[in-house]
Parts: structure tokens; C-alpha cells; sequence
């Protein structure tokens, strides 16, 4: 990998071929990619480090994605501010669940597979381009994921051509889905969805769309133990993304706070969270 | 029995440098040059899709002149070769020294190997420091040769006179529009007539340190482009002039080009030397949408 440096650029540089980052990786050198390895006939699950839930939801303008900071490994808590929602290029961002080593470098591919095709191209790639290429990536990974390494990511991005937020979710085949208004993946995702059900309204702007996602999470956390809920005492809160046609921004740590803050002064009156009409 | 000619390895050389020199000295010149801010480059170029200035990666931008699909295949390998090492090490381990040795490297044994014909293009690999006096110009040229240049570069068929042009007015901490006038001035001064280059005949791009982002590489195009070059218009031909229009966008680019009195002087002295420029296109008509050139021009890039 490093014989380059100093030296003639090697023939696979210079040699014409397509816009993918991956695909260049997988011929020059294969070892870089995440499910390229070849691993002991074993079950991994519970000896690696377990990233857990993220919730996503669609406002007018947009999509906010949300995940918990919980990283588990079987019983214990391997990391309590681990970042699992990451920015996939200036109008996307994706998070994830499943096995986090496996699953951070696959970001990281992600991240300059889409940089990489617009220095490339000279355009950026449609946000079902992007979601597809990721479903390519996913599909990378499957021998791993049968030995219990598995990971699934949540991809969200702000679409222009449709002048709104998208989501799209995956299996570890790299099957993709899109999906409507919102959606959640991870251990604690049936009870975030559950929870957003009664939640959510499609006429939300922005800060009640947080407000609502975050509910959610605290709802996952309340009921599933590999899912981290807001940490008090030491200030850690869930990471808030938010796309938009301005692009991308996490929400800075004091905003999530105050929306933490309120959300649990709430829930001291009502432990069970907001209640939804009968009707 | 027949005998190969015997050509020495100087004249071999010589007629390799000549072969790749006459390539490049058909295509148009590039500038990049440092401003208070970053990194400007500036390219003589009519085609809106066709670039000769490209990133390569956060703080690493590229320029190029001579032949289209030489300059291309080296682009891409740079950004290859920029993103490998930026997913295998750290965004921050890519650097434009390693890249401007690749480069060197790359092109010095194509050169030197009898069986490749010599590459017809020069490049310009600029990165962008946190400071101006972190800021790197690399310049290099067809035979792998690599020159470290200080405030700006030039290259491509009259790289000479417009170096010269630069360097009679270039200071440092010049602004973004004073650099840019001066980009574009220099590039017009390519002949024994000075040339006025309208917005759609250019390309810029900046790597911006001040930009949040991490990527500082930013193209200037359109209507912003032609704001930036109508804020630093020489001021001269108003008084002559009678239209309505550039008289009252006068007061206003006075106010806005503040910043920039480093430009004034070369901009005033310019338009007096070449009063024919009086027809040129005044800021409001230079705020129409750029439309592609008329006629396909077929010289080399």
C-alpha cells in the first residue's frame, strides 16, 4: 500500500476506470475493504462492541436522524459515547447498528465513496444513487454478517430533486428499502417505532420532529437495555442530525440538552411519556 | 547489414523536451496564486465542462494545462491515490508534498523511458495551510522536473509573460478580488496585445482556509464570479463613459472593493494603456448568466 510514496504512481492509478472508490479499493487493495476477511467458523456477537438504535423521521424541509450513544458487548457496556450517526456527504447522513468496528470503517468507505465519485465526476451523485451504492456496500459485508458481525445502516438524506427528506433502510443482504415518514433500526428500533407512531405528525418542523425522535429514543431506552437513554450526569446526549436543503448539521450538544432537559422534566410528572388522543 | 542511427542521449532528450514543450505551448495559461484567504486558481478556459482545475482533496486543489486526456488520467490517479490515503491513514496524512513527488516521480520516468512519448502537460498542485506562510505551490512540468513556488505560479504556452506580468504586481495579502483582477489581467497579457478575458472565458476556483468546512476547495462560477470581477473593474472608464448603468453600480463596488486597494493601481494603469477597452462589458451585462461559446474552439486546453 505505501510502495507509492516517493514513487511512480502505481499502474492501477493511472489506469482509466469507473467512479467507485470501492471498487478501485477491491482491485488494488482488497484488504482495505471491511468485509474482506476471513474469520475463525465462530460466533462473534457477543465478543465484539454491539451499536444499537437509531430513529430517523422526515419534517417538512427535511429529515432528522437520531441515535442513541450505547455500544454493548453481551451483558457489559463496551462504551457509553460512542457516535453511531454520522454525515455521508453535504446532503445525507448515516447511521448505524450492528457490529460497530465493522460498521465505523463501513462509513468510512461510504464517506469517500460518495467524495470520491463527485471529485470523479464533477457531480454529485441523486440520493437513491447514493442509497444504492451503500446498499452495494452492505452487500460487501455478508459473509461477516453470517458469522455474526453483522451491521445495518439507516440512510437519510435531503433529496432536491423532491424537495424533501428521505429515508431508506437495509438488511444485511443489502437489500434497501425506502421508507415513509419514519423509521428505526437497531435492538430497541420496535419500541422507537412504536413510540413514533403516536408521535408523529407530518406537518412537524424541525425542533418538534427532534423533540419527537428523541422521545422515541428515550421510549427505546426505557424498554431495551442495549439502548442508552439521555446520561444526566454526564451530560452525554443522543446524537442530533439534521439535513436540509441547507445541508447538513449536528445539532450542537447545549440545543440537545435543553431538548433533553425538557423531555425529562416531562416524563418526572409522566414516566410513560406523552399521551396520544384516544381518537 | 543495416545500422541503427545513433542519436546521443542529450539530443535524445532535447528533441523529447521540444516534442512536449510545442504540445503545451498551444494550450492557454493557469495561475494560481496566494491570497489573504488561500489559494486562487485561475485557468483560461471556454469549456464549462471540461476543467482544468479540479480538487484533489480537503486542502490539496489541481491545475492543469496541455493535453485534456493526460492531465485527466493524472487527476484521477491523484485523487486515487489522495483518497487511499486519507481511508487507510487519516484525513489529515494526505498531504500535497507526497502528491506533487507522485506527480514528479510519475511523469519524470515517463519521460526518461524511450518506449512512452513525453507527456504534453505542466501541473500545479497547490494545498492550503492553516496560515499563508503554511500555504504550498508546486509546480511541475513534463519531464518530472518540481519547482516550490512562493506567491504564485504560472504555467502553459505564455507562462513567462504572464509570470512577469504577476510579479511587477503581486504583494502579498493581496484580496481575493485583487488577485483575481490580477489572475485574469496577467492571463490577457499573453501576447503583444493585451487581452480582455470576459467571465465565461475563465475558470476559478479557490481553497478557501476560512471556509467551516472541511473540504476548502470551492469553484466560483456564474453570477459570483462575475460579482468578484465586476467588484474589482478598473475604475477609470466611468468618467469617459456615458451609460447610465455602470454609474450608479459605481458607488456601490467603490464601498464593497475597500478591501482591496492593492489591486487599484495595476487596474488603473491597465485601462489606461488600452482605452480600445472602452466596448468591454460593464457589471450589469456582466451579471447576465455565462452561455457557452459560440464556435467550439479546438486548440488544446
Amino acid at each position: 500500500m505505501t510502495a507509492e510514496v516517493g514513487g511512480r504512481l502505481p499502474e492501477a492509478f493511472l489506469t482509466p476506470g469507473n467512479s467507485s472508490f470501492a471498487d478501485f479499493l477491491a482491485s488494488y487493495a482488497p484488504d482495505l475493504l471491511p468485509g474482506r476477511r476471513t474469520l475463525p467458523a465462530s460466533d462473534l456477537a457477543d465478543q465484539v462492541p454491539h451499536g444499537t438504535t437509531i430513529v430517523a423521521a422526515t419534517f417538512a424541509g427535511g429529515v432528522v436522524m437520531v441515535g442513541d450513544r450505547r455500544a454493548t458487548m453481551g451483558n457489559i457496556i463496551a462504551q457509553r459515547d460512542i457516535e453511531k450517526v454520522f454525515p455521508a456527504d453535504e446532503y445525507s447522513c448515516v447511521g448505524i447498528a450492528g457490529s460497530a468496528g465493522i460498521a465505523v470503517e463501513m462509513v468510512r468507505l461510504f464517506q469517500t465513496e460518495l467524495e470520491h465519485y463527485e471529485k470523479f465526476e464533477g457531480a454529485t451523485l441523486s440520493l437513491d444513487g447514493k442509497a444504492n451504492r451503500l446498499s452495494a456496500l452492505v452487500r460487501g459485508n455478508l459473509s461477516m454478517a453470517m458469522q455474526g458481525l453483522a451491521m445495518v445502516p439507516l440512510f437519510a438524506g435531503f433529496d432536491h430533486d423532491l424537495n424533501g427528506g428521505r429515508i431508506f433502510s437495509y438488511d444485511v443482504t443489502g437489500g434497501r428499502y425506502e421508507e415513509q415518514a419514519f423509521h428505526s433500526v437497531g435492538s430497541g428500533s420496535m419500541f422507537a417505532r412504536g413510540a413514533l407512531k403516536k408521535l408523529y405528525r407530518e406537518e412537524m418542523v424541525a425542533t418538534d420532529c427532534v423533540t419527537a425522535v428523541v422521545q422515541a429514543l428515550y421510549d427505546a431506552a426505557d424498554d431495551d437495555s442495549a439502548t442508552g437513554g439521555p446520561d444526566l450526569t454526564r451530560r452525554i446526549y443522543p446524537v442530533v442530525a439534521i439535513v436540509t436543503a441547507d445541508g447538513y448539521r449536528r445539532m450542537p450538544d447545549a440545543e440537545v440538552g435543553e431538548v433533553v432537559d425538557r423531555i425529562v422534566a416531562a416524563r418526572m410528572e409522566r414516566p410513560d411519556g406523552p399521551p396520544a388522543p384516544l381518537t | 547489414m543495416s545500422m541503427p542511427f545513433y542519436v546521443s542521449p542529450e539530443q535524445q532528450m532535447r528533441d523529447r523536451a521540444d516534442y512536449a514543450r510545442k504540445g503545451i505551448a498551444k494550450g492557454r495559461s493557469a495561475v494560481a496564486m496566494q491570497y489573504a484567504d488561500g489559494i486562487l486558481f485561475v485557468a483560461e478556459n471556454r469549456s464549462p465542462a471540461l476543467h482544468k482545475i479540479a480538487e484533489i482533496y480537503d486542502r490539496i486543489g489541481f491545475a492543469a494545462v496541455g493535453r485534456y486526456n493526460q492531465f485527466e488520467n493524472l487527476r484521477i490517479a491523484g485523487v486515487r491515490l489522495a483518497d487511499t490515503r486519507g481511508y487507510s491513514y487519516d484525513r489529515r496524512d494526505v498531504t500535497g508534498r507526497a502528491l506533487a513527488n507522485a506527480y514528479a516521480q510519475t511523469l519524470g520516468s515517463i519521460f526518461s523511458s524511450p518506449a512512452e512519448l513525453p507527456v504534453e502537460v505542466e501541473i500545479l498542485v497547490a494545498e492550503v495551510g492553516s496560515s499563508a506562510d503554511d500555504d504550498q505551490i508546486y509546480r511541475l512540468t513534463f519531464d518530472g522536473s518540481i519547482a516550490d513556488e512562493r506567491g504564485y505560479a504560472a504555467m502553459g504556452g505564455s507562462a513567462d509573460q504572464v509570470a512577469d506580468y504577476i510579479t511587477e504586481h503581486y504583494n502579498e495579502g493581496i484580496s481575493l478580488s485583487g488577485a483575481l483582477r490580477l489572475a485574469v489581467d496577467a492571463l490577457g497579457h499573453d501576447g503583444t496585445e493585451p487581452r480582455r478575458l470576459e467571465p465565461d472565458q475563465i475558470e476559478v476556483a479557490v481553497l478557501d482556509r476560512t471556509r467551516t468546512q472541511q473540504r476548502k476547495f470551492k469553484r466560483i462560477t456564474g453570477q459570483a464570479l462575475a460579482r468578484l470581477l465586476a467588484e474589482s473593474a478598473p475604475a477609470a472608464p466611468e468618467p469617459s463613459e456615458a451609460p447610465a448603468a455602470p454609474a450608479d453600480e459605481a458607488p456601490t463596488e467603490g464601498g464593497g472593493a475597500a478591501e482591496a486597494p492593492a489591486q487599484v493601481p495595476p487596474a488603473a494603469e491597465e485601462s489606461a494603456a488600452a482605452p480600445a477597452d472602452g466596448s468591454r462589458a460593464t457589471p450589469a451585462e456582466d451579471d447576465v448568466p455565462v452561455a457557452p461559446p459560440e464556435e467550439p474552439d479546438d486548440r488544446p486546453l
